[in-house]
């Protein structure tokens, strides 16, 4: 507070007297001028997708829907087709999205259920120190460290995630893949080797990067469950568990997918790590060990060095994907928004 | 689900004591009932999904401090990027061209950002403009970072006829508005209400209450919406990689700064570097991401203590 004292000298000169006629004038024209640019935002985001569409235009004549369901990609011939990288920036996203969304959920449920927290001050009141002036914060500081902590994979460069997983993730998980499919190359899963960048690397660390979103989301969402719901059922006598799993997800199940979906979104967009990671071969396969292709990748890789004619293709491709991410966020957002007006009936 | 073990047992005749047919040993928390078990064995699970979602964090934090500390030094940060097989070298051209088109783009950013920001907070909750500023703004925020370079080539690169560190400005700008216009707007509204009403009730014009009231208080939350967008900005490198493209110079010609020509960032030399069989260079990628994460990291705990010093305050 001792800002506003600071600020109230000068303040108060100014305005302890009744607003000129310019100073209305100028309020009027202040009020309009935010207005105006609020409009104008709107207008930018239209215009980012109208860009898109025109410069995409002549492309989508030339190549039509073809261009969705063609599969092979060569500038030379000038032969393009983007369907091997709708599968793989579909497949990679599902498969991050079931490893991100799992871990995800079960990191918010360890952090909104106050797990640290408790463990911290149950070993502080083992020690006595529990209530003690110097402890007595010390599980909360705990708690906010390890939200903190989960943050902060948000926080690193999606760049740096690529070096890491080149360096560190494929190395890592080779021998191991490639003895699955030495004993198990039969399941279509684990139908090729894995002879360096390919899908399981880039759908690793895919879900390390949409854990975070996953994380923060449900974590609004299962606290947002009124307490006398949890109360209700301990009270009748479920444990801990049964009152997660029959009562408080549940409640929160609109919000769980909307933070989902959000992160599907992401994951669909997500550009350098897979880039680095998915191997860019024209390939469709199931196979978690074989090299693919996604949309933004491609947008990455061929950009820098296309000519005038692939430019077009390739805007083809960014309006797709523009496409699928929209429509999903959309979705997203809606969904995260009628959770919280639903909730707030129920409360 | 719920049914209580003294049930199985047979009713005992009514006496007088009236906990008689209580069982209280089975009502004692044990591990060997599988209600109890299944509980602990859950709780485990979780904790140790917990733990293993946070090891990534810890081994990139390792490499990092280990293969880019080693090669950190002075030189580095102020030498341009080597040839290939050429030894030594650094990324100084990275990093100010980095800079350079991050704080083009804040500076195009924030203002607009903020009024955006008290439009949304000024008016009131129903008003459909705001409405739909407020939920562009949302969907903006999960836009893919690759499209706004798509958009900035579109816009900047075919119109200007090159890549160049105002298209790279351009695409960052792009991906940080939406962050600005959201925290602003509730950095605004966590202004306690009694002091824009005292403002208003002193006759203060809308403006007045604005700038001599809302902004100065909502000052800190409003710098940590800048600096997470600034954390984001630095590390983004698929809006750069056909925007700003690379180069192997300075952004300067003629001891002037050149924004029309293609500009280095650290980012994008980390993914041109990282792909590169030279040893050199993938040691220097190392070092440039070390670089990258310690610039991030600075700027996102800035960002966190000043949001802080807001919530002590209100």
């Amino acid at each position: 507070m001792s800002d506003t004292a600071t600020l109230a000298a000068p303040a108060a000169a100014a305005i302890a007297r009744p607003p000129s006629r310019a100073q209305r004038i100028s309020d009027r024209a202040f009020l309009a001028f935010c207005r105006g640019f609020a409009g104008l935002s709107l207008l930018l985001a239209a215009f980012i997708i109208f860009k898109i569409a025109l410069t995409a235009a002549p492309a989508v004549r030339e190549e039509g829907l073809h261009f969705l369901t063609s599969r092979t990609w060569d500038p030379n011939q000038g032969a393009y087709g983007i369907l091997p990288e709708i599968w793989g920036t579909l497949y990679t996203s599902l498969l991050a999205l079931i490893v991100g969304g799992a871990f995800g959920i079960a990191a918010a449920i360890f952090l909104a259920e106050g797990y640290l927290a408790a463990g911290v001050f149950a070993a502080l009141k083992a020690f006595s120190l529990a209530y003690k002036p110097l402890w007595r914060d010390l599980p909360d500081r705990v708690e906010d460290l390890l939200r903190n902590l989960i943050e902060l994979l948000a926080a690193i460069p999606s760049v740096v995630y690529g070096l890491w997983g080149l360096f560190v993730i494929i190395p890592l998980i080779r021998p191991a893949c490639n003895w699955t499919h030495a004993r198990l190359g039969w399941i279509p899963f684990f139908g090729t080797t894995l002879s360096g960048p390919g899908v399981l690397p880039a759908v690793l660390v895919l879900s390390i990067m949409i854990l975070p979103t996953v994380t923060a989301l449900s974590r609004d969402a299962l606290v947002a469950v009124p307490a006398k719901l949890r109360m209700a059922a301990y009270g009748m006598g479920a444990t801990r568990w049964e009152t997660i799993t029959a009562v408080i997800l549940p409640t929160a199940a609109r919000g769980l997918f909307g933070a989902l979906v959000l992160a599907f979104g992401r994951a669909l967009g997500e550009t350098m790590a897979l880039a680095m990671l998915v191997g860019n071969s024209n390939k469709i396969s199931l196979s978690l060990f074989s090299p693919a292709n996604t949309l933004a990748a491609l947008l990455a890789n061929n950009f820098p060095e296309a000519g005038p004619h692939e430019v077009r293709v390739l805007m083809y491709a960014a309006l797709v994907l523009l496409g699928i991410t929209l429509l999903v966020n959309v979705v997203g957002a809606l969904i995260l928004e009628r959770a919280t007006a639903g909730l707030r009936g129920a409360r | 689900m719920l049914t209580d073990e003294t049930l199985d047992s047979p009713p005992a005749p009514l006496e007088d004591d009236p906990f008689a047919q209580v069982d209280f040993p089975g009502l004692e928390k044990s591990l060997r009932r599988p209600r109890t078990l299944m509980n602990a064995l859950l709780s485990g699970l979780v904790a140790l999904m917990t733990a293993v979602a946070l090891a990534p964090l810890l081994s990139v934090v390792i490499m990092l401090a280990w293969r880019g500390g080693k090669k950190l030094s002075l030189s580095v940060l102020t030498h341009l990027p080597p040839a290939p097989l050429e030894a030594g070298g650094g990324f100084g051209n990275a990093i100010l061209g980095t800079a350079v088109m991050v704080g083009l783009a804040t500076l195009a950013v924030v203002p607009f950002g903020v009024l955006i920001g008290v439009f949304l907070a000024e008016a009131p909750l129903e008003n459909r403009l705001a409405q739909a500023v407020r939920f562009a703004a949302k969907v903006l925020t999960g836009f893919p970072s690759i499209l706004a370079g798509v958009f900035a080539y579109g816009a900047v690169v075919l119109a200007t006829g090159g890549f160049s560190a105002l298209a790279g400005a351009v695409a960052l700008s792009v991906l940080m508005i939406p962050t600005v216009v959201l925290t602003s707007e509730d950095a605004i509204r966590m202004v306690p209400a009694r002091m824009r009403e005292a403002a208003l009730g002193m006759g203060a014009t809308h403006t007045q209450t604005v700038f001599m009231v809302l902004l100065p208080t909502a000052l800190p939350g409003i710098l940590t919406g800048v600096m997470l967008a600034v954390a984001r900005a630095c590390g983004e490198t698929a809006p750069l990689v056909f925007t700003a493209l690379f180069s192997n110079y300075w952004i300067t010609s003629g001891g002037r700064f050149d924004l029309m020509q293609p500009t280095a960032s650290l980012a994008v030399l980390i993914y041109n570097f990282a792909g590169m069989p030279f040893a050199n260079q993938v040691e220097l990628a190392w070092a440039a991401a070390l670089v990258l994460v310690l610039l991030v990291l600075a700027a996102n705990l800035t960002g966190q203590a000043l949001s802080r010093r807001q919530r002590q305050q209100s």
